[in-house]
């Protein structure tokens, strides 16, 4: 193993960064797609509830490595040119943002029905108590769920090894082909992989105890 | 001048009758006491004064807009009509102060000093000031109620209404809670609507008693015609002899 960490030091850090990266886009814009589709799924109108049904259940029932090839072949082929790390995060979020709708949306139907009917009775509108009152409290019972969203989300994203995205799971094909040494090089970077999901599991459970005083 | 008008106001839930032909006027500064078995539609009417619940048909009035049309604006009867909950309905994520403070700051854009000091008068008025910095998981029922009243007041409402605001509580508290209540009922100018099985309030407060049973208003006198007399409906009659030995 010391061998493969010393002699592709280079391409495992890279592939670091490009894992990071994506999981970090990732993990942003899957946070706000999926609270929004969440939102219109509890909404009162019936209409936008459809949408966020038929969007979720298309992202969430479809596998990731079909939602990536899609970007990775048929998005470039006829809407725009955009290069495989792009497809692969674009298919990553639009995929783990489904799983986080519906994790967020379990969130705002476990929040009492009271908090709302106290804020719109106290004048607030909708968005105003949802955003102030309703929202905080879901965020806050749904965190631990959250963490194991994240934790997939970043091991999700060696799909990018399959569309040219440079990512860990990229270089760890690479690595080892070249150097043939196949067991070390998984095992390697397996760690890697490691490296990211740890201290994100750590934080969530140091977020998680510090919110619930 | 009429604060609520109630004009054959009917309210189904699925095959359910909930309201049935109510026709009810009550006049701005009024209190009003509403008292019925359980199931009677009480809450149900208290609910559609400030839109929580619809109705389908009939005409209900309030504060001048009809609630019964489907485009009236919820938010701008709701800024003037206050609602105190049985659960008090306290935001479970902001400290007592931020309860209280935080719809008139989002709501009438009322400035943060004034706002704070407003906030502060109101919990001194309910005998709450050193818990301002308190969540709500950490009052009683009756802190916490009363917080809700000085929550609503904030507002300065022309009306509020109480749904049976003293049930949740157990015995000891509930005497504090009405104390409160009966301070905002000394404002002559505000209108108050009360669902609640507090007899001695009804009597002290009141200027009108309300009897409904089965979605229907059965009985609507002056406080003396209900206690003193006798009221005409043979049903209400009973309810009050059950609660009156109680």
């Amino acid at each position: 193993m010391g061998y493969i960490i010393s002699h592709y030091w280079n391409e495992l850090v890279q592939g670091l960064g490009y894992t990071l990266l994506a999981s970090v886009i990732a993990l942003f814009f899957s946070t706000i797609i999926g609270t929004m589709f969440a939102i219109f799924e509890v909404l009162p109108n019936r209409l936008m509830r459809v949408i966020g049904r038929v969007y979720i259940e298309i992202f969430r029932n479809i596998p990731l490595l079909v939602i990536a090839m899609f970007f990775y072949v048929i998005v470039p082929l006829y809407i725009a040119k955009i290069d495989g790390f792009t497809a692969g995060t674009i298919g990553l979020t639009l995929y783990t943002s489904s799983f986080i709708a519906e994790t967020v949306r379990a969130g705002i139907q476990s929040v009492d029905l009271g908090q709302m009917e106290g804020a719109r009775a106290n004048g607030m509108t909708y968005w105003q108590a949802m955003s102030k009152i309703v929202l905080p409290q879901a965020f806050k019972i749904i965190i631990p769920p959250m963490g194991n969203q994240f934790i997939n989300l970043v091991k999700n994203s060696s799909v990018l090894a399959f569309v040219a995205g440079f990512d860990l799971m990229y270089q760890a094909n690479s690595i080892a082909s070249l150097s043939l040494d196949t067991i070390n090089s998984y095992m390697v970077v397996g760690l890697f992989y490691l490296v990211i999901t740890l201290p994100l599991s750590y934080y969530m459970r140091h977020l998680e105890k510090r919110l619930a005083n | 001048m009429s604060m609520i008008e109630f004009h054959n106001v009917e309210k189904y839930y699925g095959d359910f009758h909930a309201l049935t032909d109510v026709n009810l006027t009550i006049n701005a500064g009024e209190k009003v006491v509403l008292i019925g078995p359980s199931g009677s539609g009480k809450s149900t009417l208290i609910r559609t004064v400030n839109g929580l619940e619809r109705v389908q048909s009939g005409r209900l009035l309030v504060d001048g807009f009809d609630l019964a049309d489907r485009k009236t604006d919820m938010n701008k009867i709701r800024k003037n009509v206050g609602m105190v909950f049985q659960h008090f309905n306290l935001y479970a994520n902001k400290t007592v102060l931020e309860n209280i403070m935080l719809a008139p700051r989002l709501v009438l854009k009322r400035p943060e000093a004034e706002n704070k000091k407003l906030a502060m008068d109101l919990l001194d008025r309910v005998g709450l000031a050193e818990k301002a910095a308190s969540y709500p998981r950490q009052l009683s029922g009756g802190q916490a109620q009363r917080i809700a009243i000085a929550r609503s007041l904030a507002m300065k409402p022309k009306c509020l209404l109480f749904d049976e605001p003293t049930s949740a509580l157990d015995p000891e508290m509930i005497d504090d809670v009405l104390n409160v209540m009966k301070t905002v009922a000394e404002d002559s100018s505000m209108t108050m609507l009360v669902v609640t099985h507090e007899m001695g309030f009804a009597r002290e407060v009141a200027d009108r008693v309300v009897f409904m049973a089965d979605g229907q208003i059965l009985e609507d006198d002056s406080k003396e015609t209900f206690f003193d007399g006798q009221p005409n409906n043979e049903r209400a009659r009973q309810f009050l002899g059950k609660i009156i030995t109680h």
